[in-house]
């Protein structure tokens, strides 16, 4: 494929970066939002464009089955899976880490039920939160197209070998057309070099993955699970700046819009940063001193980037797009305000709860949201979080 | 021979928790589990081979003249191999006989 | 920016129109979304389509709700929804009938500009057929001005092959010359 700028479904430039990235396996069952990234890769490599093996499985327990054992020889795998299907998959998907299999997924977040919801929230990965993969989160279709090669670099470099999730919203971008750059095969060559996975298993190398842990050492073994989560960051960085170099797109762990010189900042994560952006502009002709930082990196979390974007900012209203019930706050709130906690000059942190199960965040919502926090902040009315436009 | 599990530091694990040292199993004993032992007769014993066949833990070995007898380091005393002979020439006996 | 609803019913393409925009406008290095109201997809059911052009970089990602322009595929939808919903005041409506202004206007009060061309007519005759997405954008086009009809045929060849895909570009153009505009 030559580089060219053109317009397709976001999910569609998905499918064609895992062809481009020469995946070898794919098995994935589908759940919508996902279902057009799985489809056109299973025509795609029915085809011939693809040269894979696309196993279809009856779920997707068996599909991220399918994926470590893939992954184990040493293929190239991908999958993809939102909401329920992740939720079914999810005991072999904190398996996938803990054996150190780099498998990439293009998770497509959805709700998780109940009540039944195909609209798109991030409850879904914030299930799988602690379950030691790398998440990093696509705003648009540029983006998305972008990190499918970044997850395979990242995932399968020797000193990383972990599975990575590339969250993207499901529908608002899976189903979107919009214009996306395509690079041209070579580049992604120079970019992603072919799969060599040390320790893979081979008949003439024989191994155990996956055995039973006493007592004494499972602490262990989770304690080295913890270190190659740390370990990947550096990589991560790496892995953009690679991409920087060959395309002129950059990316980092924490990214900011007009927060230099705010005095106050929304954070978001997830494709509603972009209609923040908006609301910041609109908020600014205004004369409000207000700024974005929006969280690309979640997992491992970019404490010290993120402490630097914050730095000197008095109040935070922190976008969260789940639930913890009965908790503090939703997840992110709950990360920033941990990451914070005892720091000198920290700012005051509001929560506000926006956009579940696909619920429209306009621009002006985002304008309603960010006075309103920035007063309840003033007020020190910062506990716990705000469920955005509830009908009371 | 293994290092003891107690005295493993993160670091020594292999990646993903996985273990290369082939047949390390065998260094677990499971003999000392046993409570009751397996006992051949050996002019009953036909040496078809069935108890070698039956005994789940690759535990019944066979000797140079054919017979099949337990390898007492790893047999944990199940008692299959009695229960299976068709012949009845193997006898569950106490270990503290 | 310009913001485009379109209103049909599921099995129309509705949603094809407004990709078939988007996929036009950024052949022509423009930037563009389009999208459908999400949610399960059922044959007959109401559905609505957007569609954003701008010369920069599309950054709001939620529903159009102050469209320029609302398209009608099915005039049987005037009944069941308002189009004219959120339509700025200097906003078009586009309707699919083969009544006149002033029929339409006597069974429903817009104030707003209407364009009307008969695209069941078109698509019959050119198409074989009463699927209107396609004819329909001639008449989008027109009424904005965003898109000459050239523009459109590289995406619509590629999307219907090249047999097909000229009937449809037959059949947009007609409604591009056949619109009826009332301010």
């Amino acid at each position: 494929m030559a580089k060219e700028r053109k317009g397709i479904e976001v999910s569609l430039a998905i499918s064609e970066a895992v062809g481009q990235a020469d995946c070898d396996v794919i098995s994935a069952y589908p759940i919508t939002p996902q279902t057009h990234i799985v489809e056109h890769l299973s025509e795609m490599v029915a085809e011939g464009h693809l040269d894979a093996e696309f196993v279809p499985v009856e779920s997707e327990h068996s599909a991220m089955s399918v994926c470590c054992g893939s992954a184990a020889v040493g293929a190239r795998t991908f999958t993809s899976t939102s909401s329920q299907g992740l939720a079914l998959m999810a005991e072999i998907f904190y398996i996938t880490s803990s054996l150190r299999l780099p498998v990439v997924m293009a998770l497509a977040n959805r709700s998780l039920s109940g009540p039944l919801s195909i609209w798109n929230d991030h409850t879904d990965t914030m299930m799988v939160r602690d379950a030691g993969w790398i998440h990093v989160f696509a705003e648009n279709g540029q983006e998305a197209y972008d990190h499918v090669f970044w997850s395979f670099r990242v995932a399968e470099d020797a000193g990383v070998m972990l599975p990575v999730a590339l969250n993207l919203d499901g529908f608002i971008m899976t189903h979107m057309i919009e214009p996306v750059e395509f690079e041209d095969d070579d580049l992604i060559k120079k970019y992603l070099p072919e799969f060599k996975m040390e320790g893979a298993l081979h008949p003439d190398n024989p191994i155990s993955m996956g055995c039973f842990a006493m007592p004494e050492m499972y602490t262990e073994t989770q304690m080295a699970r913890e270190q190659a989560l740390l370990n990947s960051y550096p990589i991560c960085i790496k892995a953009w700046e690679e991409w920087a170099a060959l395309t002129g797109r950059h990316y980092h762990p924490i990214e900011t819009y007009k927060a230099d010189d705010a005095e106050y900042c929304i954070v978001t994560m997830g494709s509603y940063g972009e209609t923040a952006m908006e609301a910041v502009d609109a908020l600014r002709k205004e004369g409000e001193k207000v700024g974005l930082i929006k969280i690309r990196l979640w997992r491992p979390f970019p404490f010290e980037a993120f402490a630097k974007a914050a730095k000197g900012k008095k109040i935070l209203i922190v976008m969260d797009r789940a639930i913890s019930f009965g908790g503090p706050g939703g997840p992110v709130a709950l990360e920033l305000r941990s990451a914070l906690y005892n720091k000198p000059g920290a700012p005051t942190i509001v929560n506000y709860v926006a956009g579940l199960a696909g619920r429209d965040v306009a621009v002006n919502d985002f304008k309603h949201i960010i006075l309103e926090g920035k007063a309840k902040a003033e007020k020190g009315d910062t506990d716990g979080y705000t469920l955005y436009g509830l009908r009371a | 021979m293994a290092k003891p599990m107690n005295k493993i530091a993160w670091q020594e694990l292999e990646v993903g928790a996985a273990v290369s040292e082939v047949g390390n199993a065998r260094e677990y004993k499971t003999g000392t589990w046993r409570s009751l032992r397996p006992v051949v007769n050996k002019t009953q014993c036909i040496r078809c081979g069935v108890c070698w066949l039956f005994c789940p833990d690759m535990s019944i070995v066979r000797s140079p003249e054919g017979h099949f007898e337990a390898d007492l380091e790893y047999c944990k005393g199940c008692g299959i191999c009695a229960h299976e002979c068709p012949v009845g020439c193997i006898t569950m006996v106490a270990e503290e006989e | 920016m310009l913001e485009i609803r379109f209103h049909g019913r599921g099995g129309q393409g509705a949603v094809t129109s407004a990709e078939l925009i988007a996929i036009a406008a950024i052949g022509k290095g423009k930037f563009s979304q389009a999208f459908p109201s999400f949610g399960p997809e059922r044959r007959g059911a109401p559905v609505v389509a957007f569609c954003r052009v701008d010369d920069k970089k599309i950054l709001i990602r939620a529903k159009v709700y102050e469209p320029d322009i609302v398209v009608v595929l099915d005039p049987g939808l005037l009944t069941l929804v308002d189009p004219t919903e959120g339509l700025k005041p200097d906003g078009t409506l586009i309707i699919n009938s083969k009544k006149s202004y002033e029929e339409i206007m006597n069974s429903c009060s817009f104030s707003c500009r209407v364009g009307i061309v008969d695209a069941n007519k078109i698509a019959q005759e050119e198409l074989g057929r009463v699927i209107v997405n396609t004819t329909m954008l001639g008449a989008v086009m027109k009424a904005t001005g965003i898109l000459e009809v050239d523009d459109i045929r590289a995406a619509m060849l590629d999307r219907f092959g090249s047999k097909l895909g000229e009937k449809n570009m037959k059949a947009l153009a007609r409604a591009y010359a056949e619109l009826t505009i009332k301010e």
